[in-house]
């Protein structure tokens, strides 16, 4: 199996509170791995410290063999990886296209170009739509990003993501807050990224981790205390007390 | 063309034409008037790099036009008076070199701390250091201190005469225009978009791969170095440089200019800086305590202008502040 | 090494250091409670100290004119909050500074519509005007005693409110959870009034105290205000603790600077270079200060606990 992240002995506590308490992970290539748990369960710490927003107390972050432990969360995206967020997180005051389009700018080295006026270079633009298409959110292009709907808001995060032609992509649920037909088209759209593209989803939603999922960790109290393949999981007795059981 | 494009080319026609008009019927005090207002609109406009793009409010940049004006009066003090051969020349090349090098070295050196911090840190450190520079030429005896220093002699440029109103007005007007045109560029280039992203949403930028750090830096930097160029056409403007022209609250009326006109726009600070002047001189020709009815306009802006007077124009509901 | 001076320097270094955590406490305390930047503090000084310099010539006693300041202090504090702070609390830390900053304008050109352009000097009582021996050999006036007894029992008096009295607790647990405050019922609105007219009086006061050895003038906010935001910069911003060691660090070392700078500079250069160098330095020692402390606390040394 080629090991595109690998997570060993992160610990990080919150005052007393393990939020990661000795978490151990491996993320193959090209593969779906979900993260599930209970509310409270530490998965969008877990996010945090490997997008590099948070420091772990102890452990390493593997990315491509290389410790990326202490590497600035800035200096991640460079290195092939990004994150979308639970909580939208986008440039409201921009059109959708220009969002995007940041994203495909950061590919470059840097951005320190003084000159010619972003909008008019092509190959911005150009890369920003495809990424748009994937998504279905091409025909928004122009609009300002304030004016769409919450589930349009979603899939412009999965649109980022994808601009920023990153290696391993981490999710942190999607599909949060999102109704019964926009819920399809994400499951929809994340299924046309799995063959190409590693992701690490962090997901509530049942009926997606299962459809997705080519591994599954199960997160409760900030302790993995199971991993495997759907079925595993599913039939595996102290998941379903910890976790399936409380729904 | 849209609405702002217009309210542009009017203002800039009217600032293009109307001074020589007034120096032919006779009026030559509003060519003062008009000189230092787009003096003080080129400041206002390399503060609007800042906020306006950058949402970053520098209450400190009355340090670069005061480093700016003693830029050119240390120069021309020591050509005069002796002393110093190194700096000592009336020549405006040199002095304009010296008046942007510095403010950028110092935009730099303090930027580099200031923008560790934000919000009302950031605000209270770049007023700090405004003043820490204020003190700082308070104490140099040599060149006034707190009396201020007057030059005789203004910046040397070859075929302009600045000694001529007219002249120092054009050189103003052009270098007005060219800030304006410097800003826009910049604001509407790749790196402007790093810095209205970074205004917009830090966390998301820096999830993308940018260092916002160092782009806001070098937009201080840029804005300060600017700002020191209008010092240094003030210095020329008034002759007399004084500790004055870089107290804390010449950066708040530096950061109404921007507000009032509208943040976020080329012709937005020159509105403003026009506004302010204006009004001050309209008030203070009625009583010397019009600082009284300014406070209570500025308050009253405050209150109910949030997006500035262009916003209100262009209908825009911008937020002015950050 | 004179250490006659040095003492004399580091009492008149204290003495600055207490009058700064006076004007710096209400600073800090509105902002730390009312998550308000009031620009227009130093302004509130400034008409303390004309108002007690009013009231002593009115009264004819020094110590009388201060007592009755204070509530007139307390009360302008208060107006000032329900009228023009209180239409900010919603609105960014910009737009108070701005807004305050307009307040400045209309504060100082109201003193100078009541009292005229010039200063008030303050004249105190004879049993004040005296000087004492502290130690043998050096004197120091009675006066900057007072103040600095003041400043001690200001600084304990705020440390027992804020952490031993139930309107302490209140301003504690205002600054970490104010909806639950409010959800207790208690009225927010009166905790807020209160407080700033207790910043206002604390700057007042500090005023009242520095008019006689300064003058009451109307110059004197606008200076006061930056150093004490260098202070509470320094201290960390709504901490009142690192107000009052800020205060004193900063107080000392602008007075021992300004004093001795120039005797340190001409251990390590020339007298020359010493000498002209070292007023330009001990004029911006106190922001060198801050810088160097930012650098590696951006924060502040004692930056209060996050709600």
């Amino acid at each position: 199996m080629d090991s595109l992240l690998t997570i060993s002995g992160l610990t990080k506590s919150f005052g007393g509170v393990h939020a990661t308490n000795d978490v151990n992970l491996e993320v193959a290539k090209n593969q779906l791995h979900a993260i599930i748990g209970p509310n409270g369960a530490g998965k969008t710490t877990l996010i945090s410290q490997l997008s590099g927003t948070l420091r772990p107390d102890a452990g390493r972050i593997t990315f491509e063999g290389r410790d990326i432990t202490a590497t600035p969360a800035y200096k991640r995206a460079g290195l092939g990886i990004t994150r979308s967020f639970q909580i939208t997180s986008l440039l409201s005051a921009m059109s959708v296209i220009e969002n995007v389009a940041l994203a495909v700018q950061a590919r470059n080295k840097h951005s320190f170009r003084f000159v010619r006026a972003a909008h008019k270079i092509s190959y911005l633009r150009d890369e920003a739509m495809r990424a748009l298409e994937k998504v279905g959110l091409a025909h928004r292009a122009g609009e300002n990003t304030a004016g769409l709907s919450h589930g349009e808001h979603r899939q412009m995060e999965i649109a980022l993501a994808l601009a920023t032609n990153a290696r391993l992509m981490l999710l942190d649920e999607p599909m949060a807050g999102l109704g019964p037909t926009e819920s399809e088209k994400m499951i929809e759209i994340l299924q046309g990224l799995k063959s190409t593209h590693t992701i690490l989803l962090i997901e509530h939603d049942m009926d997606a981790v299962f459809a997705l999922a080519d591994q599954i960790s199960v997160l409760v109290y900030g302790k993995i205390i199971a991993t495997g393949t759907p079925d595993e999981i599913r039939s595996n007795v102290a998941v379903r007390h910890a976790y399936l059981g409380e729904e | 063309m849209d609405r702002k494009q217009m309210i542009t080319l009017a203002v800039m026609a009217a600032l293009l034409i109307l001074p020589p008009l007034f120096i032919w019927t006779g009026y030559a005090f509003y060519l003062d008037l008009a000189t230092r207002l787009v003096i003080l609109a080129i400041a206002a406009v390399s503060l609007n790099l800042l906020l306006g793009y950058g949402g970053m409010a520098s209450f400190g940049h009355a340090a670069f036009i005061g480093i700016g004006a003693y830029a050119v009066g240390i120069p021309a003090y020591h050509n005069t008076y002796g002393e110093f051969e190194l700096v000592a020349s009336y020549n405006g090349f040199f002095q304009i070199f010296l008046a942007v090098a510095i403010t950028a070295l110092f935009a730099l050196i303090t930027g580099i701390i200031c923008l560790r911090t934000k919000g009302v840190y950031f605000i209270m450190i770049t007023m700090a250091f405004a003043q820490m520079v204020f003190y700082l030429f308070i104490s140099l005896e040599v060149y006034g201190g707190d009396d201020g220093l007057v030059i005789d002699t203004r910046s040397e440029f070859p075929l302009l005469n600045l000694d001529n109103p007219l002249h120092l007005y054009f050189f103003s007007f052009i270098s007005l225009a060219a800030a304006m045109l410097i800003v826009r560029t910049i604001a509407r280039s790749q790196f402007g978009m790093v810095l209205k992203g970074a205004m917009g949403n830090e966390e998301r930028m820096i999830a993308l791969g940018y260092n916002t750090y160092a782009y806001k830096l070098t937009a201080y930097v840029i804005s300060g170095a600017m700002c020191g160029y209008a010092g240094a056409l003030l210095g020329n403007f008034t002759t007399f440089i004084s500790p004055e022209m870089m107290g804390w609250t010449r950066s708040g009326e530096l950061m109404f200019m921007v507000i009032l006109g509208g943040a976020g726009s080329t012709i937005g600070p020159v509105i403003g800086s026009g506004l302010f002047v204006l009004v001050e001189e309209l008030l203070s020709s009625f009583t010397i305590y019009w600082h009284l009815p300014f406070g209570l306009m500025l308050i009253l802006v405050v209150l109910l202008f949030r997006g500035g007077l262009l916003g209100l124009i262009s209908g825009n509901s911008k937020s002015g502040g950050h | 090494m004179d250490f006659t001076l040095l003492f004399i320097q580091t009492i008149n270094g204290l003495q600055l250091g207490l009058l700064l955590f006076l004007v710096a406490s209400g600073l800090t305390l509105v902002f730390g409670i009312l998550d308000f930047v009031n620009l227009a503090h130093g302004s509130i000084y400034m008409l303390g100290a004309f108002i007690c310099a009013a009231l002593t010539f009115f009264l004819g006693n020094f110590l009388l004119a201060i007592a009755v300041a204070l509530p007139i202090v307390a009360i302008i504090g208060y107006v000032i909050e329900r009228t023009i702070v209180r239409s900010l609390y919603t609105r960014n830390h910009l737009d108070q500074v701005l807004g305050t900053f307009g307040l400045i304008l209309v504060l100082d050109t109201l003193a100078h519509l009541i009292w005229g352009p010039a200063g008030i000097s303050v004249p105190l009582p004879q049993w004040l005007n005296g000087r004492v021996e502290v130690v043998e050999g050096v004197v120091i006036p009675t006066y900057r005693l007072l103040i600095i007894a003041t400043g001690g029992a200001v600084a304990l008096g705020l440390l027992w409110l804020v952490n031993y009295t139930r309107l302490g607790m209140l301003i504690r647990a205002g600054a970490s959870n104010r909806p639950m405050v409010s959800a207790l019922g208690i009225d927010i609105q009166l905790l807020f009034g209160l407080v700033f007219a207790l910043g206002a009086v604390l700057a007042g006061l500090a005023g009242m105290l520095i008019s006689p050895i300064t003058e009451a003038s109307i110059g004197m906010g606008g200076e006061i205000i930056i150093t004490a935001f260098v202070v509470i910069i320094i201290g960390g911003i709504g901490s009142i603790k690192g107000a009052f060691i800020a205060a004193i660090i900063v107080g000392l070392i602008d007075t021992l600077g300004r004093s001795f700078l120039d005797t340190i500079f001409k251990l390590v250069m020339s007298t020359e270079a010493a000498e002209s160098s070292a007023p330009a330095i001990s004029a911006m020692l106190i922001y060198i200060l801050m810088a160097t402390i930012l650098a590696f606390r951006p924060q502040g040394l004692f930056p209060p606990k996050v709600r």
